[in-house]
């Protein structure tokens, strides 16, 4: 069984246009920005929307819940972690970490929860584990 | 306009080393330009169009154009990656059509063994302003091969792939390399040796992995009329494309590649077809990234990749599709970790008759040269040239 708890996680480079998806995070909350004008929703967060190009963008919480899309154990490093890709209930796939469990047995598809983890002097990272 | 017909690759070289502590990365484009000048016949002072990426030290052109003593009237340091110079042969056939030069040298260099660069096992940071997408992945660890094997993994759950087909990417690579007295890996290994080597990052194993090599290489691209002048036999331009796949706001698929699209406009361009190829230079970085590019090239179908590649199908003079019959990124050489310049190079030789005897097929008159820069998990450039033995 391997976690997070020895890793040290860099803090996220924060910049004015994510500053309001970081505070979220600070306060436990997954934020999606979504599109008023075309109706999507994408990942990584922008103010203007990467499918139709309006600036009509808002921030949107998300439910916590997704899927494993994929994932791969990183053995080699000093504290193996699983790096994924989790697609999100409201749409967009993300890169995230699989933490908190049996890294042998996750699984693409495998339904999967939002927890947070502490970074480095930086807002905490949205990840997930397994649901 | 199109380029097919308009540009011709009249001379290449590829350092022979793999390790370079000795040489400065200015100095190996400097070296790796003189081979491809003499290469061609040509001299520095025939150039007149320059071609670098982000592997070039300085602010690129005007870096190295001033220390190689070079007076050129076009430059282009268009970076995508390891895909950078099979783009840049596209770019500089569109130069010379276009009569914005008639001579244009390509170089690539790098020293990250030398520099005991952590390449694929490490997250790296830019450094300096992030990129838009650095705070929403780097701190999360991705690193070269991890990316990698997501769309392994993928894949494998997708249609079946399985670690002994890919590895039999590795077999055939290790099989051509033998006969490449400057390849870092020699050795022929089988499929057991691959499945059973280390793993990195589920579920590449080590042998899944290409080399990490110092080194370098060049192209010269030049005019019709310059290289019916030149002693080389003349290689043609076909067909070039060209395109950077994203993770489209979230909507990223990682079952195929950009290839999926350069491939069918290099083919569309150069008008022949996928069947019509006798060999094959793909990028190799990774075992998972020959096979996705395999099908998305069109050499089999979206999946079946794994059962092309199995049995030794990619081995010259046994399998259907020879490739990489240098040893290619997996065996030879990755220089600078940008595979893509050295993917041009074999395509030519195998064009010219030159590879070596136990691995040149025979009357090979048309070959393709893909490849992919960035990370297939992340964000991609590709990059696609069709080249024909006039």
């Amino acid at each position: 069984m391997a976690d997070t708890k020895e890793r040290k996680l860099p803090a996220p480079a924060i910049s004015p246009e994510t500053q309001a998806y970081w505070d979220a995070a600070g306060k436990g909350k997954l934020l999606v920005k979504k599109c008023t004008a075309c109706g999507e929703a994408h990942h990584y967060p922008r103010p203007i929307c990467p499918f139709c190009f309006s600036d009509k963008t808002e921030w949107t919480e998300a439910s916590g819940k997704g899927t494993i899309y994929s994932f791969s154990v990183m053995r080699r490093a000093p504290v193996p972690y699983a790096m994924a890709y989790v697609t999100l209930a409201e749409g967009p796939r993300m890169v995230t970490n699989i933490v908190d469990c049996d890294f042998d047995k996750l699984k693409c598809d495998q339904p999967v929860k939002l927890v947070f983890k502490p970074t480095d002097g930086g807002p905490p990272l949205p990840m997930f584990t397994p649901a | 306009m199109s380029i097919k017909g308009k540009a011709y690759i009249a001379g290449i070289y590829e350092h022979p080393t793999r390790l370079a502590k000795d040489l400065s990365l200015a100095q190996i484009h400097a070296e790796v330009a003189k081979g491809a000048l003499e290469d061609a016949g040509l001299t520095k002072d025939d150039v007149d169009g320059y071609f670098c990426a982000g592997d070039a030290p300085g602010l690129g052109p005007m870096s190295m154009v001033e220390y190689m003593g070079l007076k050129v009237r076009h430059v282009d340091s268009t970076d995508t990656g390891g895909s950078s110079y099979v783009l840049h042969v596209g770019h500089a056939a569109e130069a010379i059509a276009a009569g914005k030069c008639k001579v244009a040298l390509i170089t690539l260099a790098g020293r990250p063994r030398a520099e005991g660069m952590a390449t694929g096992t490490v997250p790296r940071s830019r450094g300096g302003t992030p990129t838009p997408d650095e705070p929403f992945e780097f701190p999360y660890g991705p690193t070269v091969v991890n990316m990698y094997a997501m769309c392994a993994m993928r894949h494998m759950h997708e249609f079946g792939t399985t670690s002994e087909q890919l590895a039999w990417i590795k077999v055939a690579a290790s099989h051509h390399a033998q006969y490449n007295p400057h390849a870092l890996l020699k050795d022929v290994v089988t499929v057991e040796d691959v499945v059973n080597s280390p793993m990195i990052s589920d579920p590449l194993h080590r042998l899944d992995c290409c080399v990490i090599t110092d080194g370098g290489g060049a192209i010269v691209v030049v005019a019709p009329e310059i290289a019916a002048k030149l002693k080389q036999p003349k290689i043609k331009l076909l067909g070039a494309s060209e395109f950077i796949k994203t993770q489209m706001g979230g909507k990223v698929d990682l079952t195929y590649s950009g290839a999926r699209f350069t491939g069918a406009a290099a083919f569309a361009e150069a008008g022949v077809k996928p069947a019509d190829i006798k060999y094959a230079s793909i990028y190799d970085s990774f075992t998972i990234t020959v096979l996705m590019q395999l099908e998305d090239l069109g050499f089999c179908e979206k999946g079946q990749g794994g059962r092309f590649v199995a049995d030794g199908n990619l081995i010259s003079g046994t399998g259907k599709l020879p490739f990489n019959t240098d040893g290619g990124g997996l065996c030879s050489n990755h220089p600078a970790n940008r595979g893509g310049l050295t993917k041009v190079l074999e395509a030519v030789r195998q064009l010219r008759g030159e590879a070596h005897p136990k691995v040149q097929v025979k009357n090979c008159d048309l070959a393709i040269a893909h490849g992919t820069g960035g990370s297939l998990g992340l964000r991609h450039g590709s990059a696609t040239v069709i080249l024909e033995r006039e």
